[in-house]
């Protein structure tokens, strides 16, 4: 199977609430915490489209998008 | 159809609190509802009370929001008149197993078609985190402030012993794992529970040193282990997941069915009565 490669990681601000979840289990650090507290894609090329970050995400703010 | 059309997006962001398991829960359900290509007009979803009760708001489903553990007793009327929808009935700990605990032993022990998920979080957080049938001995609660020194219920236990013939246990931390079984839950035919253990991190993490989500889903992802690993046996504090039970036997719906077919009058003999 090809590897997935990623379009883009959405995360809806109104949405997140700064639990930390996805910033703390990225297993390659992609995600970052922003001056408000909310969660950010600091580091996307490093993203390998596991999709824990959307899968846990207890506000559904977070969307992996895969590039078809 | 995506994620997006299985919830109601106009009451988002939803009312529980930053890191709150719940919501995990509600991502794994309607991405496992999603997954099997359920028709989401024949799906019902009812509910009791509490934080955990709150989720058949959120999903695009027909939804009952009914009496505080009554739940099944409404989800049993509705399959029982409508035995073709899905019935998900979605709990707390304390609402299926203190205040509900009656309906849930004799749903199960009727196995009807029904898929009951304990969002278990070990306390009851929208009343301000008083100690439940599920807090661990020594947990603390503002009704035991030093420690609750009752045993709690073992949900599986319970469930396998009252008769459920699908029987599931995992954790918010496990979310994959959580939306296969949810998958496998809802297309058991017969009464399925599934355990799905759950953070507060308000209401039980703060008052258990487990101030902060991630403390909390570090804490499920060491003291819980896959069934038959040898950890569970050496430790009382570590839980074992996956599926515990999965076995067939007469669904009640249909055994009415069933019964109704052989009291109806058959031509010629003028029915069996």
């Amino acid at each position: 199977m090809k590897r997935p490669r990623l379009k883009e990681i959405v995360i809806n601000r109104d949405w997140c609430k700064g639990c930390g979840l996805c910033i703390h289990f990225c297993p390659h650090c992609v995600l970052e915490e922003d001056a408000e507290g909310k969660a950010w894609a600091a580091h996307p090329e490093r993203c390998t489209c596991c999709r824990l970050c959307e899968l846990q995400c207890p506000e559904l703010a977070t969307e992996i998008i895969i590039e078809e | 159809m995506g994620t997006r059309d299985f919830i109601r997006e106009r009451f988002f962001p939803h009312m529980w609190c930053p890191g709150c398991g719940h919501g995990t829960v509600l991502n794994c359900l309607i991405r496992a509802v999603e997954s099997l290509g359920l028709d989401k007009s024949q799906i019902v979803m009812a509910s009791g009370i509490g934080c955990s009760a709150r989720i058949s708001g959120y999903v695009d489903f027909h939804s009952l929001h009914t009496l505080h553990g009554r739940a099944l007793a409404f989800a049993t009327g509705v399959k029982f008149s409508q035995p073709a929808l899905t019935l998900i009935v979605p709990m707390g700990d304390g609402d299926a197993l203190a205040i509900g605990g009656n309906h849930f032993i004799h749903a199960a022990r009727r196995n009807i078609d029904v898929t009951a998920i304990v969002m278990n979080n070990r306390t009851y957080g929208m009343t301000g985190g008083q100690y439940s049938p599920m807090s661990l001995m020594g947990d603390c609660g503002t009704t035991a402030p030093m420690g609750t020194l009752e045993r709690p219920f073992d949900a599986v236990k319970l469930a396998t012993a009252a008769g459920a013939t699908f029987v599931a246990r995992t954790t918010t931390y496990h979310a994959r794992e959580g939306i296969s079984i949810l998958k496998r839950a809802i297309a058991h035919k017969g009464f399925s529970m599934v355990e799905f253990l759950s953070q507060c991190p308000t209401q039980y993490g703060r008052r258990n040193g487990l101030a902060d989500a991630p403390s909390m889903l570090e804490y499920f992802k060491t003291h819980t282990v896959p069934i038959g690993s040898e950890k569970a046996q050496e430790d009382p504090n570590i839980l074992e997941r996956g599926i515990f039970v999965d076995e067939d036997r007469p669904e009640y719906c249909e055994s009415y069915a069933a019964m109704v077919q052989k009291m109806a009058p058959s031509s010629g003999d003028g029915g069996a009565l």
